[in-house]
């Protein structure tokens, strides 16, 4: 993916690049990623797990969940997207400011999980289908470590380059 | 700095050089507490708070304001533009005022007023318009919800206030700031006046709208209150705001009950800072502290407990000085 506008990157080509500007500007967009106070199912029970003690997203400046979407840069979509939860979803991704990110958080929101089957008429088969995804953390429901592993890999998405590869690496 | 004295006058020349020490206090001080507020509640929960960005997580506070310096800012479709445009800048107005009277130490202030206790009590009342501005002019429900409280919330709490500083004043004889820390010099008021310390701590956290009295911007229940439309810089400056205010309430009370810039070895400015940043600290235990209080709580308090202890205390301390 080319450096630049995340926003055009989701799209297409950056029309222009503004070099040490825009890679400072994403620099402290991958470290003060306010995520939305928004969890649909068991998966947010995780997702809370990762904000409080033990696990503590704060680390990373990730840790301030707003309440309001106009604040917030990332959304975390954590658990069933149930059709009549679709269009809600999408009104909160719509309020929310640019530049933006998305992670689907658990195999739900990735495809449906296990409530898609054939003949099932209540379940969304996956956060893609109806807004733009950037990294997917798979389990069911994904551990805290799993969040912040995906927290981290957008970070590195952001500013294009492995910041944290250190911490990542340690056993 | 000889230039600015000629053309502008000794008085003038303050003022300028205040109004730029003034914008970068207020701007390093909100830096600062974004900071130990995170890093306060972080530890009070067992946990080590912001740790990767900077030593242990120091510019963390950068990389958030550039961050929302570097947001879209969005104007819903419905609000009511100028109103919604101003609010945010209404809100610095009783903030960068209030500055103007605070002594820093026997030589360090702006301009040494008269009235000033009651100018800065009076401004610290303007902070609710602009509340009630950003939350009208938002044309949502939550906003509208939010400011409505903090209106109402204005009125508990403000009484009571002014009572207690009241108290102080009738002690001093004087509404000058530098009079009432000079006579500290031997005994602070915290001493004299334990119940009026008390009862201005708790309505100066319920003017900066902090848990346990932060009604007006109730997550679980307003979304974000006031500012719930409010996003990138707009938003920002309401927490700058909210930051800057809450050091001008510290500084009150370092002023009224602490023996402002008194203090052995060390300078007075030194201080005074130390005990502003020690009732900040305060304000930010009692927000991890202490759950929400409800609404009608919070004006049941203030009415039937806080005026009735504020004016017992006027009168004793009244009483005590008449008979001395």
């Amino acid at each position: 993916m080319q450096r630049g506008f995340q926003l055009e990157a989701k799209t297409g080509e950056p029309l222009i690049s503004f070099g040490l500007l825009e890679e400072a500007l994403n620099l402290a967009r991958a470290n003060s990623l306010w995520p939305i106070t928004f969890g649909l199912a068991c998966c947010a029970i995780e997702m809370m797990a990762a904000g409080a003690s033990r696990f503590d997203l704060d680390r990373f400046g990730a840790g301030v969940f707003r309440p309001s979407p106009r604040q917030s840069d990332l959304m975390i979509v954590a658990g069933t997207i149930s059709k009549k939860m679709a269009p809600p979803i999408v009104r909160l991704w719509d309020q929310m400011p640019a530049p933006k990110w998305v992670i689907a958080m658990g195999n739900c929101a990735i495809s449906g999980g296990p409530f898609y089957y054939p003949n099932q008429y209540a379940i969304v088969p996956g956060a893609d289908l109806i807004i733009p995804v950037d990294v997917y953390v798979p389990g069911c429901p994904p551990r805290p470590e799993g969040l912040i592993e995906g927290i981290l890999v957008l970070e590195e998405k952001i500013t294009q380059r492995g910041r944290l590869r250190k911490f990542r690496d340690v056993k | 700095m000889n230039f600015m004295v000629q053309t502008l006058g000794t008085a003038g020349a303050t003022m300028v050089v205040g109004l730029i020490g003034v914008m970068a206090l207020v701007a390093v001080n909100a830096l600062f507490l974004i900071w130990m507020e995170r890093k306060v509640s972080a530890h009070m929960q067992l946990r080590p708070g912001p740790m990767e960005v900077g030593w242990h997580g120091a510019i963390q506070t950068i990389a958030d304001a550039i961050k929302l310096m570097g947001k879209e800012l969005i104007t819903p479709e419905e609000v009511d533009r100028p109103i919604f445009w101003l609010a945010p800048i209404v809100i610095f107005l009783p903030v960068l005022l209030s500055f103007l009277v605070i002594p820093f130490s026997a030589s360090w202030i702006i301009r040494d007023m008269n009235v000033g206790i009651v100018l800065i009590l009076a401004f610290s009342t303007l902070a609710v318009l602009s509340i009630l501005m950003a939350g009208w002019s938002s044309n949502n429900k939550y906003a509208v919800l939010g400011a409505i409280r903090s209106v109402a919330q204005n009125v508990a709490y403000e009484i009571p206030l002014l009572i207690t500083v009241m108290s102080i004043i009738l002690m001093v004889g004087s509404f000058k700031l530098t009079d009432i820390v000079a006579a500290q010099e031997r005994l602070w008021f915290v001493l004299l006046q334990p119940v009026a310390f008390i009862l201005y701590i708790i309505c100066a956290t319920a003017e900066t709208n902090r848990a346990p009295f932060d009604i007006p911007e109730a997550e679980s229940e307003l979304v974000a209150g006031f500012h719930t439309e409010y996003s990138g810089m707009r938003f920002a400056l309401f927490f700058l705001a909210e930051y800057t205010n809450m050091f001008i309430c510290s500084a009150i009370a370092a002023v009224l009950f602490l023996g402002g810039w008194h203090g052995p070895i060390l300078p007075g400015v030194v201080w005074f800072l130390i005990k502003v940043y020690f009732v900040i600290f305060l304000m930010m235990w009692f927000r991890w502290t202490f759950p929400r209080t409800r609404f009608d709580q919070l004006i049941t308090f203030a009415w039937k407990i806080l005026i009735p202890l504020a004016f017992a205390n006027l009168l004793i301390t009244a009483l005590v000085l008449k008979l001395r």
